[in-house]
């Protein structure tokens, strides 16, 4: 398996990474190489095999009831926020 | 004062007939910190004050009577498990500003059980590492070999345990990430059951795969702080609902007995001589404890780390979609627009090898790939924890190495992923399986310890526990301490 410099650009769009100029060679062939390497799972025979769904057999996803469990503190919370303004995250202007 | 080499035991029962105070030993692991960690890194944050406030406390309830029987016993966590009003970094740029808002659950109940913490350890960033080279805040070095790497990933952790900064630390394991670092430096480490601890407040990296455990010099250590650590918790939705069992009480339980399964494929190319042969004293050592030694094989065992390298790095890139730039975390000068602020965010906020698997991930996830890649992982998988279950049909426990080699040099594999990857070959099947496993300190090549590993059948904690103490009490390897730090 080998990735060009314009499909890593692609994987890297789609992350919402930035990558930049030098490191653009690296990633083509470490992912080339992942890739590559992984591509030993195809030989095994799955035929008839179940995706995992759990590690544990029987376990699944517990569900709660949809009630109100924890208070309001997002003071707290929005301390560690780059930006806020009036109790709302601020980010750049998306709508012209 | 060697109040550093008593065992768990040995402080709560000093701590209970009042010989030292818990603001005594904890002053006096303050010290040791403080005088090694610009040699070891093991630490990113020291809590002296917080640790003083909590050891106050622990002499208080002591004098009161009717304390925990943890109480002033000093501890670590791993700077993946959220510490209320303390900075928790993941070891990573994108959180260096970050102080969590609420504590672990882990966290919360160690608190509750009377320990005292000491500080936050470095680790491998967002815990993707083999080596703990991958910290923002620089690798951690290991204290038998300052060239060395202390394994990963949660290197801060285990050195800490094996300078006896500490005498417990808390730590994760989605591939390997105790137990090799525990075989690296000495000590005694387990990755209990999936779910059998609880992950509220543990930063995510791959929930499929991710446990939290400890790490502590001995395994009768472990299972006292595990015995706190574990259980049900609501808040996390993988944390299932059984009763915990007395890991202390039961550490007696005989090894005669015991069929100890050895894994065919665990022990073929790959395999460091010397490390081969310490395993296998160690099995003659069991089998003069009267374990039945059976052989078994899990064929598909060998494709467990293609399968951990898709799986967890899809897992991961979800998982760290969250840090965007918006709501907490690094947030790049000056974005332009709301798309340049998520990509310079995420692209300046994570390092190298963070990137590298958020982007394997999105790959093997995105459309057109998703079954060539991730579905056949997910079916390879239970392949994998079938292998298992047919051998454990046959053991009570499984036996094998822990890492391939002793602890390699700073630097030699950094630059190669594939080989990195690879010292987890023997780790990751119990995660892929969701099983518990330990690895415990069997001997040394030259001056390096080798880790011996213990794999049990779901919720086996307490056996792999009493196995692995039966081991120590005819052994020494868990006592030794590199000169430095002795």
């Amino acid at each position: 398996m080998s990735l060009t410099r314009r499909d890593v650009e692609g994987i890297a769009h789609l992350a919402r990474l930035q990558v930049t100029e030098q490191e653009l060679p690296v990633y083509v062939d470490s992912l080339s190489k992942i890739l590559s390497f992984v591509e030993q799972l195809s030989a095994a025979d799955t035929a008839a095999v179940e995706p995992m769904a759990h590690p544990l057999e029987g376990e699944v996803q517990r569900l709660r009831p949809d009630e109100v469990a924890e208070s309001d503190r997002h003071e707290k919370y929005q301390a560690n926020a780059p930006q806020v303004k009036a109790a709302l995250y601020v980010v750049p202007r998306v709508i012209e | 004062m060697s109040l550093h080499t008593h065992s768990i035991a040995a402080l709560a029962e000093g701590l209970a007939a009042r010989r030292f105070s818990a603001v005594e030993l904890a002053e006096h692991f303050l010290k040791r910190i403080e005088s090694a960690n610009p040699r070891l890194n093991a630490f990113v944050t020291i809590t002296r004050e917080r640790a003083l406030a909590d050891a106050r406390r622990a002499d208080e309830a002591r004098a009161k009577g009717g304390a925990p029987r943890l109480a002033g016993v000093p501890i670590a966590h791993k700077d993946i498990f959220c510490t209320d009003g303390i900075r928790t970094s993941c070891g990573s740029r994108m959180l260096d500003n970050f102080v969590a808002p609420y504590d672990a659950t882990v966290v919360e109940k160690l608190a509750r059980a009377g320990t005292v913490l000491l500080g936050k350890t470095n680790m491998d960033e967002f815990a993707m590492g083999s080596s703990n080279e991958t910290s923002y805040y620089g690798p951690v070095r290991n204290p038998w070999d300052l060239a060395k790497v202390p394994g990963g990933s949660s290197g801060g952790s285990a050195a800490a345990v094996a300078a006896r900064l500490a005498p417990a630390a808390t730590g994760t394991d989605t591939g390997g990430s105790i137990r090799q670092p525990a075989a690296l430096v000495g000590i005694s480490g387990i990755k209990p059951t999936y779910g059998r601890v609880s992950r509220y407040g543990m930063i995510a990296f791959a929930s499929s795969l991710d446990q939290g455990g400890i790490f502590a010099a001995s395994a009768e250590d472990c299972a006292y702080l595990l015995h706190a650590m574990a259980g049900f918790d609501p808040r996390d939705s993988t944390s299932v609902d059984s009763p915990v069992p007395d890991y202390v009480g039961e550490l007696g339980t005989p090894v005669k007995g015991l069929r100890i399964g050895l894994v065919k494929e665990f022990f073929g190319e790959g395999l460091d001589a010397a490390t081969a042969a310490l395993v296998q004293a160690s099995i003659d050592r069991y089998r003069r404890l009267g374990a039945e030694i059976v052989e078994v094989s899990c064929p598909s065992l060998p494709l467990s780390v293609p399968t951990y390298y898709v799986v967890a790095p899809a897992e991961c890139s979800s998982n760290l979609s969250r840090f965007d730039g918006v709501r907490f975390g690094y947030r790049c000068e000056n974005p332009k627009d709301l798309l340049d602020l998520y990509k310079r965010s995420r692209g300046e906020g994570f390092g190298a090898e963070v990137k590298r698997r958020i982007m394997t991930g999105t790959y093997v996830l995105s459309a057109g790939y998703y079954d060539a890649y991730y579905l056949k992982a997910q079916k390879v998988r239970t392949l994998i924890a079938n292998d298992f279950r047919r051998a454990f049909a046959a053991a009570d426990l499984l036996v094998c190495p822990t890492s391939p080699t002793p602890a390699f040099d700073l630097g030699s594999k950094v630059d190669d992923p594939i080989t990195m990857y690879l010292n987890d070959i023997y780790t990751i099947g119990a995660n892929l399986a969701g099983l518990p496993a330990m690895s415990i300190p069997c001997g040394f090549i030259g001056h390096l310890p080798v880790g011996l590993q213990l794999i049990g059948p779901h919720f086996g904690e307490s056996r792999i526990l009493s196995a692995a103490h039966a081991f120590q009490r005819e052994t020494d390897w868990h006592r030794r301490t590199p000169a430095a730090y002795a």
